[in-house]
This record gives structure tokens, sequence and C-alpha cells, in this order.
């Protein structure tokens, strides 16, 4: 089924409209509401199924994203492909089938590859919603991000948003840069060169060599998890030395010009890319990222599912069961 | 034995007098072959009534040029019988214009041996479509340790070693072979990757794959090894030749090098000449290469290369695969595209009908200087030559069609592309093995 607003799939945020963008985080709204219920549900994607194909384990996106699909009353089934039939040597190609052949709704899909997204989009009628691919987008992770930042800011243009880490194996900041600067705030990139694209600043983005310099230009910071193998493939020496050099430290957010809001995807590496004064400290929002994580989910969800935009009639409708 | 007339085409010969042959040879002439060889090319051969008992082809509107010559296929026999073999691939070739075709040694087992070479010849000669000549392996097993035996394998047929499909990571073990294969008077071919560079990348370092969010490669992880394989061929005298150069890097290294009178010589593929980066958005596996597809910058490097022959030569890399191993995600599908019955039209289109070649210009980089550049036969229309001809139409329009292919795999990002130019008539020994319309 294909959506009047989103199109068939969502896989990354390159290719969205801002108009579409904003219809996302504005359906988002409503949703947050039903969350507070004391009955956290409602009939919208009733005798919808939907699979969790989770290729790689991410226990927070799938808990997320099966909260959005229970709340909007849908049936879900979690596959975590590895070790079982993945591993006896079926392909990418050989899943699409037998989803297909299956008469699934909706596939939520993490996988290793960049492209596995799109790839199984192309390849069956279902609705495709990446869940993250490779170090390709995790498009629901971004427009969490901007739902939480648009919230504290009350807007998104002309926010200075730096994303501080491991820029080139991260699929949450490409998302974010093409999201955030579609609604017209600005993108700045920090972390060693030796994790940072070549050409990154082709796409619109500043480039921050230190984090001093994202600590003095921002008006907030997506501290990005550091994987800790990134050390053994020699991208950086050590942790500590990354701490040392790229940790965001309360002392060194106490000689910004202004109080920054502080983001992170999660799990954090406390004491390596952050530190813990400044992950439980009253600038950090990392909490409030993942009530907004549902609600992000039930409107990409809701309005593949050609939900209408207008929303307020659905939620209308969802108080009466 | 009765001949064959090849009346009214366009005769392009640029072995004779440099890039345009004399004025007769260049203009509308006859072609004659006789007993597998080249009888004579003229004006009206034998008259109004033809020659007595020869087979006479028109060729009017068409051009006629010694066979062409593919240095760098691959045909995956033995051991991959599945993707191609020996017979299904020279009948690709020879649908593809191409009389000869070189092939590299990266099959199972490896062709570092004189038994491999054999066999090779022997399914080409049960084919008895286009000639193949085995290519052998630079180390035993392309394991990159020890010298493959050189002299075993000349003798035995091979033209030329590589480990192509891998580099040779070894500085001492090139350098030995630069030498060596001096005794043997054969280029050593090389695929030149930095695999500490590469590792892991699955296509050109540069925006396309940042945004994609795939692992690039670097120009440099070519260019290192061209700047050594440069070195190593000045330090030895040894005759490298450099197999698919894809960057702007390569090109200048290679320019400065033959004007030092250095022994390279250097190919590009049609894909690296027609394609960008851009090829791999959407994540088609069938662009997927190695070396990858380059930014516009590169491509126009190449370009020019073959221009002012900087790149002497256009090679295919032909390499097939299955449909289902490329039917897959990005990273984990094979490298390498089918090449050999594109090649043609992609030259044609993308060099010659945008000016950069002239008609004889293309037949030299396809043929005379690809013979020339291995040692083999062929690559002129001299009388005595071996009648290898090639026919083609130079104002064809076809659209690629994969499934049309003579090759067992399908995996070419040209499909559905518009083309011009398309051989028509390819003679090898001065028998018609392909005839389009057959
Ligand atoms: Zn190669
Ligand atoms: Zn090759």
């Amino acid at each position: 089924m294909t959506s009047a607003a989103l199109g068939k799939d969502l896989i990354g945020l390159e290719h969205l409209t801002p108009a579409q963008l904003e219809l996302i985080l504005d359906t988002a709204e409503p949703f947050k509401e039903v969350s507070e219920r004391p009955i956290k549900k409602v009939p919208a994607l009733r005798g919808k199924t939907i699979v969790n194909l989770f290729f790689e384990p991410s226990t927070r996106t799938r808990i997320s994203f099966e909260f959005a699909e229970k709340r909007l009353s849908a049936d879900t089934v979690n596959v975590s492909p590895q070790g079982s039939s993945v591993s006896k040597g079926e392909t990418l190609v050989d899943t699409a089938r037998n989803l297909e052949a299956m008469r699934i709704d909706m596939v939520v899909i993490r996988h290793g590859a960049s492209g596995a997204a799109q790839f199984l989009g192309s390849r069956i009628r279902s609705n495709v919603i990446n869940a993250g691919d490779g170090k390709h987008e995790h498009p629901t992770q971004a427009l969490l991000d901007m739902l939480t930042l648009r919230d504290h800011f009350g807007r998104l243009a002309g926010l200075k948003v730096a994303i501080c880490g491991d820029i080139l194996h991260s699929r949450v900041a490409r998302s974010n840069i093409w999201g955030l600067l579609k609604l017209g705030a600005q993108v700045g990139v920090c972390g060693p060169a030796t994790l940072l694209p070549r050409n990154i600043e082709a796409l619109g983005v500043a480039v921050l060599p230190r984090i001093e310099d994202a600590i003095q230009w921002a008006d907030a910071l997506n501290v990005l998890r550091l994987q800790l193998e990134r050390m053994q493939t020699g991208f950086i020496p050590s942790l500590r030395e990354y701490n040392r050099v790229f940790g965001v430290t309360s002392e060194r957010l106490a000689r910004a010009p202004k109080d920054l809001l502080i983001l992170h995807p999660g799990p954090m590496n406390r004491g390596v890319e952050i530190d813990s004064d400044v992950a439980d400290g009253p600038h950090s929002v990392i909490l409030p990222q993942v009530t907004n994580g549902v609600a992000v989910r039930m409107a990409v969800l809701y309005l593949l599912a050609g939900g209408a935009p207008d929303w307020a009639q659905a939620a209308g409708r969802g108080e009466d069961h | 034995m009765s001949g064959i007339l090849i009346r009214g085409g366009q005769v392009i010969d640029p072995s004779r007098g440099g890039a345009v042959a004399d004025a007769a040879a260049n203009g509308v002439a006859d072609v004659y072959l006789l007993d597998g060889r080249v009888e004579a090319v003229g004006r009206n051969l034998g008259g109004a009534s033809g020659i007595a008992g020869a087979m006479v082809v028109d060729a009017t509107g068409q051009v006629v040029c010694p066979g062409l010559i593919d240095v760098h296929v691959h045909l995956r026999e033995p051991g991959q019988e599945d993707l191609e073999t020996v017979a299904s691939g020279s009948m690709a070739a020879a649908a593809g214009g191409f009389t000869a075709v070189c092939a590299m040694p990266n099959t199972d087992p490896v062709c570092d041996n004189q038994g491999v070479v054999g066999f090779i010849k022997a399914q080409a000669q049960r084919a008895g479509k286009a000639r193949v000549y085995p290519i052998g392996a630079i180390s035993l097993g392309q394991r990159g340790q020890q010298l493959a035996e050189f002299g075993e394998l000349v003798g035995a047929g091979a033209v030329a070693v590589s480990d192509d499909g891998k580099p040779v990571v070894s500085s001492h073990l090139m350098r030995t072979a630069l030498e060596y294969a001096k005794t043997f008077g054969i280029p050593v071919a090389d695929h030149c990757e930095d695999p500490t560079l590469s590792a892991g990348g699955v296509m050109h370092e540069g925006l396309v794959a940042t945004r994609l969010g795939l692992k690039g490669i670097p120009a440099a992880a070519e260019e290192i090894m061209v700047a050594r394989d440069i070195l190593l061929a000045e330090l030895t005298g040894g005759h490298v030749h450099l197999c698919h150069m894809s960057t702007r890097g390569s090109v200048e290294l290679i320019r400065r090098a033959k004007e030092r009178g250095i022994r390279v010589t250097a190919e590009a593929t049609p894909h690296h000449f027609s394609l960008t980066d851009l090829a791999c958005e959407g994540y088609d596996t069938n662009a997927k290469m190695n070396p990858p597809l380059r930014e516009a910058e590169d491509r126009e490097a190449i370009r020019q290369a073959l221009r002012d022959g900087t790149i002497d030569v256009i090679a295919t890399d032909h390499a097939p695969h299955h449909y289902d191993a490329k039917e897959r995600e990005f990273d984990d599908a094979p490298n390498g595209i089918i090449g050999l019955e594109t090649a043609l039209g992609l030259a044609v289109t993308e060099l010659v009908e945008s000016g950069l070649l002239t008609l004889p210009e293309l037949v030299k980089r396809m043929s005379t200087l690809p013979a020339r550049v291995f040692g083999l036969p062929g690559g002129t229309l001299a009388p005595g030559a071996p009648a290898d001809v090639t026919v083609f139409d130079p104002t064809a329009q076809w659209t690629v069609r994969p499934d049309e292919s003579f090759s067992k795999s399908r995996n070419t990002p040209f499909a559905g592309r518009e083309l011009t130019g398309r051989a028509t008539l390819t003679i090898v020994r001065g028998q018609v093995v392909y005839q389009r319309g057959d």
C-alpha cells in the first residue's frame, strides 16, 4: 500500500521533502498524548500485521517500534534472523520472498548492510521502514532527535546542532544531517578526522575539528556512541585518549557561551564520549528522546499505513473503544 | 580452400602508417582473405566479376578492420563453468567483434602451470570462435609468495603473466617477476591496489559513498601501486602493463613515466570511461566493480589518456557473475561486470561520437596496440597477416539487452542503454565465427 503522504517506504530522510518531515513531526505530537493515557492504545492499525525484522541486535529500537505498533493495535511478530535461517545461507532476497508470501502489511528492518532496507522495499509490496541500515540511515532516530529539539526550542530553523563522534560509521548522523538541513537548521560535525567521511562538507555541514569548537558554536550537541571496535581497527589510539580529546565533559561545557542541550541516541559509553554528570545533568534530554521515539514511530507507521494527516479525527475515534 | 572477399567497406588499418594508413587502405576498399591469411587489400579486387570461388560479403557503409583484441577477460573455466566457459566467453567475444581475448589466470585451479594453459587452449580450439590466449599467474596459486614457472607457462602458450583478481602485495615479488619476465619477452600485467587501503571498501571513496553509507576505496589505493610498479619497471627494465586504470592520479603517473621512457603500458575499461560512482546510486550491484567507478574528473582523465595515448589500449575486464550473486546487499555482492558485447558500442558512443577519438584511433586502441603490447598475432591487415577481421557498422543504433548476450552471465549496468556502433561480422583464421542476424 502506498501512502499519499509519504510513499510506500521510509528508507531515509535524504529523499523526503521538508513538508513530509514536518508532517511526521506534527503527526507525532498528538501520539505523545496516547502514551500518557491510562489505556495506551488506539485502533489505527487494527488488523495490520507488522514484522520487526532485526538482522542486527538493537533492543532499544526494536522495543520502541514494538510499543509504537502495539499502541496502534497492530499485530506484530519479531524476527531476529541471526542464528536461524540466515546462518543457513538464506539471503535477503529469500527473506523478501517469504515475507511477500506471508502477506505482511509492514516490515521494520534493521540490517548491517547499507541499502538493505531499500533492497527489501524495492522487492516487496509491503511498506518497509528502515530501522537502521549499515552506515547509511536511521530515519526514525533522526526524527525523534528533531522532535526533541523542536519541543525544547520551539523551532528547528536557525538552530545550530553539532553532531559529535564517529560520523563515518554513523547512520544516525547521516539521517540527522538530511533532516535538520531540510528544516532549516545548521549542522556541524565534530570528531577525529579519522572518523569524518571524505567530502562531508559537501553535504552542507560545518566541520568542527575540536570539541571545544563545537561547544562554542552549537545550541545543541548530539553526542554519538563511540563503537569500541573503532579502537581495534585503528581509527583512534584509545578510549582514554578519545575521552580526553573529544569527550563531552562538564568542565568543557562550563566554558560554553550558553547552556547546550545534550542529546545522545544511546546506549551511552559513560566516561568515553560523554561523562555521567553531563548525561544525567539538567540539560540532558536523553530520556525525553526515548519517549519521543515511540511517538515518532507511531506517526511513521500510521502515515505509511495510509492514515490521514489529519490525526485529530483518528485520535478522536481512538477514545470510543 | 575458398576465400572471403569483403567488398566496399571503409578499411581501417592503423598498423600501416601510424594512426591513419595509406590513402587507398583508408578509403573504400576490398579485403580478400585466403587460406587463413590476408591475401590482398585494394580497390575493386577481381574487378566486377569478383574472385572466382570466393564468398562475397558486401560491407558498404561498414568499417572493415583487423580483428579487435581484448587483453583482459575472465572466462571462469576451469572452476566456475556455471558463470562462463571458454566456449561461451569466446562466443560473446565474437559477437562483440573480438577475434582474440587474453584470459586471466584466476581460475580454479589457478592457471599457474602448463596443464591449465593447455586445457584452456584446447577448450578454445574446440569452441572454434575467438582466439583465446591464456595469461599465466605471476605466483603459484596467486598466493603472492613464489614465482610461477614463467618458462613453462610461455612454452605452453601463455602470452603474459598476472595475478589479476589480486594485487601483487610484495614489492619484492613484483620486482623479480618483472626481471624474470624479460627472459621471455612478456609483459607483467598488474592489478594495482594497496589492499591495506582498500580493505572493506566496496565503491569509490567520495561524496556518493558518504551519502550511501558505503565504505570507500580511495584513489590512492590504486595510485600507490601504479607508482610502485613504475619505479620497479624503471629499476628492472621489465615491461609492466597496468590493468584497468581508473583515476586521474594514475594517468598523471603513467604520463610522466612514459615521458621518461619507462616500459609501461596501460589499459582502461569501457565502464571506467563511461560511468562514474553515481552509477552506484540505489545500491545497484551491477555498478560494483574493482577498481570502482570513480568521479567525473577521473572519467575525463581516462578519456583524455585514451586520446593522447597515455593509456594504450581498451580492455573489458569481462567478469561474469550470476544474477543471484549480484541480487543482494551491495557489501556482499561480487565485483565485476560482463563487457565483451558492449565494449565496441560504448567506445564508439562515448569516445568517437563525442569527438575524442577518430575511428582509426579507436581501432588502434582495440586492435593494433593490444596486439603489439602483448606480442600477439593480428592487429593488422598487412598481406600475409592472420585473417582475423572485424566488420562493424559505426552508425548502427541498438539497445543493450542482457538476455540476448552469449555470455552465461547477465551482470551489466548498461541494460537498456542506447548505443551506436556494433559488430556485424567477425572472422577468425579466415572463418566466419559470427554474423549478425544469423
Ligand atoms: Zn583486476
Ligand atoms: Zn580482471
